[in-house]
């Protein structure tokens, strides 16, 4: 294992430096998540030497790391306390770090119960494109001194700074969590996850793969009890490895290269109609399509159904990863992208 | 602080009279108010020590008139502030001399309640309140609860992201919006996710939460419903030493529970609220800690049998578990009615708004005792527990020369002790000119710096509730020879936090 180590000053004179001379950066943590975006042009800014746990109070709820932190040894340290990332973040790959995770903005099947990534982000520490070193939010649970920044981060792929620390607030790990599998077709699935999720139950994760429906339920050992007699279906035996296997994509639904996108969709959509394969996930709120539709088609039947489609995988080209956004909001991206970094030399990643 | 006559110039006299004109073009008289009878009850918001008349108020009740009206303000360069129901603590919707009120009163419909996408679209001048009485039928309600949630409206709360005493567990604003409709200066509508759980782009949402109406006219929402809890029980532990009860607090969250509610009041909070409402409060104590759960019937049950052998192994001296929901009840009305309870201890008092890291709370009781007595002012302390959320109440006499002032002070210490101590300067009212001064103590020079870039890549001109929220370089120069006045509520029969 790497040793802690803050290169603040050192990134910081980097940003600076590669701002006079109006040179892109790509910043860098272990590349674990490049298939997202595509290559971004730039010099290599590394920040995988800028890791170790800052501080982390248990009975506070709230860790901060340095950006190139693997989640691998901040959620050993978090499990040693008998806490957790309640977003369950992603990692597609080993290597995988703080900084890239939250660049990203990937959430885990907790999200729809428990929150997004953005939602447990407390405070960052950042590098604007002008080489300063910035800090917005806190360690504390409520904070709205000032614009939330902390957030706006939070998916912005590096393109508005170098993330330096996250402050995030942690969750106690459920005592007990059990998975139940029912066999149904998509479009009941996706009535029965919303009829649940109307219901004071202790839901954890919903998600419809193949014809079979897997719901996971967290809580108290009796609560977990109760709520399982209530809704019945088949316990699964490794229920751990099916949510791992779903949220690291090494599902088999997702072991092939046809294009994989993600449709972010009101829960209760209607199945959507586009030719490919679909697993469900997010108790309907997220939907993998396997497909060689055109992006124009499945862009238009995500906003049909209320929602936005992303190239997430296999892209047959670059440059056609996002959804589209209308004028006048590309508009306020592009000056918010000039408000943090005036000389564009930050990730030149986001669709504006 | 009285309320602000200037004397306008004639030249200023007739742009007035020329911009109401033109707004009066497109609507009707009765919705553009001039005269200083119909402006005074918009001098203030619920931080009633800051009073300006405004120039002129407007009240739209279509998204087609705030365009238009935005975009003649921004053609003549008119500011404008946004105001829902004016609760607000911080004097965000504190008017202008020379801009326009844009109050969104009328826009006070609920659009649609979706119950199979578990979502609530509204107008911004619904009441917070009103969101979970139309939800409540299906079983399905909206989770934060400010305090004044049966009169502020949702709008409001978007632009301050309120907060409530169910935070911990079910998060601020920021974690129950969904979409959002506004306006730019220039009359742009802009359209902000929907009923999905994430949008394409930057995450703007969570920008525009807690903006303070400084980047845009929100027009719509469209907020998370949550299912009911089955049931919610409460127990009450009496402590005789506040470190203790903070101990029990991080005993409780270190046992793995994330409570409901988790709420503390020290000796002076405790004894003027069970004379104002008689919850049941053992006016002895040094301190009382409420801590709900909720959940399915199983799982609070299970919940609170071990949190009264927790609380008991901490050392409460005595704990206490609601026999029934009327009990229940009772023991959080005194909570929710301690502000109005300690208000009557003294003619005037000032409320805080810092949050610390729990671990300090001991600390910062000990320093706030301190101050308290070096200023010769009683400090009454409710604090959320749960989220580190404190709410000293400073207690003075305004008509006593010089005590506000004192009192100011006294308050500005308070606050930046918190910042020492890693915590904030707001939790959950905002900054609004009440806190602008401690803006400068919680953030560098190059941190307001990016804020002010971030506002202009909205509001190139600054005409949004200019003045507000984040302070002038050139303001935090001179913190320390500036002088503003302390808070005053408005509403006192209105619950606070």
């Amino acid at each position: 294992m790497k040793e802690d180590n803050d290169i603040s000053q050192q990134l910081a004179e980097a940003v600076k430096a590669a701002a006079q001379k109006r040179t892109p950066l790509t910043i860098t943590g272990s590349g674990s998540k490049r298939f997202y975006a595509g290559d971004i042009e730039g010099e290599k800014l590394d920040v995988t030497g800028h890791r170790g746990i800052v501080s982390y109070e248990p009975t506070e709820l709230v860790v901060t790391a340095r950006a190139g932190t693997p989640l691998a040894e901040l959620e050993a340290a978090l499990a040693d306390k008998g806490q957790m990332l309640a977003f369950e973040p992603p990692w597609f790959g080993e290597g995988a770090t703080l900084g890239g995770t939250i660049a990203c903005g990937f959430s885990g099947p907790r999200r729809p119960y428990a929150g997004a990534a953005r939602d447990f982000v407390l405070g960052t520490r950042i590098i604007n494109g002008k080489g300063e070193i910035l800090r917005f939010g806190g360690e504390v649970m409520k904070n709205v001194a000032g614009y939330d920044v902390s957030r706006l981060m939070v998916g912005a792929l590096g393109s508005l700074g170098v993330l330096l620390e996250v402050s995030l607030k942690v969750l106690p790990k459920p005592a007990r969590e059990v998975t139940l599998c029912f066999e149904m077709p998509a479009d009941k699935a996706i009535q029965t996850m919303n009829t649940w999720g109307a219901q004071p139950l202790p839901l954890s994760a919903a998600c419809h793969a193949g014809e079979t429906l897997y719901v996971r339920l967290s809580g108290t050992e009796l609560g977990v009890q109760a709520a399982r007699a209530k809704l019945g279906g088949k316990p699964m035996d490794k229920g751990n490895d099916f949510w791992r296997e779903i949220r690291e994509h090494r599902h088999s639904f997702f072991q092939n290269d046809v294009p994989l996108w993600r449709l972010s969709v009101p829960p209760a959509a209607l199945p959507i109609d586009l030719p490919g394969k679909w697993l469900i996930d997010w108790g309907g709120a997220q939907r993998w399509l396997k497909s060689d539709a055109s992006a124009t088609d499945i862009r238009m039947q995500a906003e049909k159904a209320g929602g936005h489609a992303t190239l997430f995988r296999h892209a047959k080209q670059n440059g056609a990863t996002f959804h589209p956004l209308p004028a006048q909001l590309a508009t306020l991206h592009q000056n918010l992208k000039r408000a943090f970094d005036p000389d564009g030399i930050m990730n030149r990643v986001v669709a504006v | 602080m009285s309320t602000v006559l200037r004397q306008q110039s004639p030249e200023q006299n007739a742009r007035r009279a020329r911009a109401a004109a033109q707004l009066r073009e497109f609507m009707p008289r009765a919705a553009v108010l001039t005269d200083k009878e119909d402006l005074h009850p918009y001098e203030c918001d619920g931080l009633s020590a800051y009073r300006r008349l405004p120039w002129i108020v407007a009240l739209p009740d279509t998204v087609e008139q705030v365009g238009r009206i935005l975009r003649l303000c921004h053609e003549h360069d008119i500011p404008v502030v946004a105001r829902g129901a004016g609760t607000g603590l911080s004097g965000g919707a504190l008017p202008l001399e020379d801009g326009v009120l844009l109050s969104l009163s009328k826009f006070n419909r609920i659009l649609e309640i979706d119950t199979a996408n578990r979502t609530a679209t509204v107008e911004p001048g619904v009441r917070n309140l009103a969101i979970t009485d139309a939800a409540a039928p299906y079983g399905l309600y909206y989770a934060p609860d400010p305090s004044s949630q049966l009169a502020c409206s949702i709008g409001g709360n978007v632009a301050e992201n309120a907060g409530g005493v169910h935070c911990l567990k079910y998060g601020l604003t920021v974690h129950n919006v969904l979409g959002l409709k506004f306006m730019t200066m220039d009359g742009e509508l802009i359209t902000l996710g929907g009923k999905a759980l994430d949008i394409p782009g930057y995450d703007l949402l969570a920008l525009m939460t807690g903006s303070e109406g400084m980047l845009g006219v929100i027009v719509e929402i469209t907020v998370k419903l949550l299912p009911k809890p089955e049931r919610a029980q409460v127990v009450l532990a009496v402590f005789d030493e506040i470190e203790k009860a903070g101990d029990a607090v991080a005993a409780i969250i270190a046992g793995g529970f994330v409570p409901a509610g988790l709420e503390m009041m020290d000796n002076l909070a405790i004894r003027a609220t069970e004379e104002y409402v008689k919850a049941g409060y053992p006016i002895g104590a040094v301190a009382i800690l409420l801590c709900e759960l909720d959940g399915t019937n199983e799982e609070v049950s299970e919940g609170i049998a071990q949190i009264r052998t927790l609380l008991l192994k901490q050392g409460a001296a005595e704990v206490r578990t609601a026999k029934d929901e009327a009990e229940r009840l009772r023991m959080w009305a005194g909570r929710k009615a301690a502000f109005p309870a300690i208000g009557r201890l003294s003619p005037d008092y000032y409320c805080m708004d810092g949050t610390i890291p729990r671990k300090h709370l001991a600390k910062v009781l000990a320093r706030i005792g301190e101050l308290s007595k070096e200023y010769g002012l009683g400090v009454a302390n409710v604090f959320h527990a749960g989220d580190g959320n404190l709410h000293p109440l400073i207690l003075y006499d305004a008509s006593k020369p010089g005590e506000l002032e004192k009192t100011e002070d006294l308050g500005g210490k308070i606050l930046e002790f918190c910042v020492a101590v890693g915590g904030t300067i707001t939790g959950e009212h905002g900054v609004g000119v009440e806190k602008i001064n401690q803006m400068c103590i919680q953030f560098t020079r190059e941190e307001l710096a990016q804020f002010h870039a971030l506002k202009a890549a909205f509001d190139p001109k600054g005409l949004l509730n200019p003045g507000k929220a984040v302070p002038t370089l050139s303001r935090c120069a001179e913190f320390g020879r500036m002088h503003v006045h302390g808070g005053k509520l408005v509403y006192p029969d209105l619950e606070r936090f």
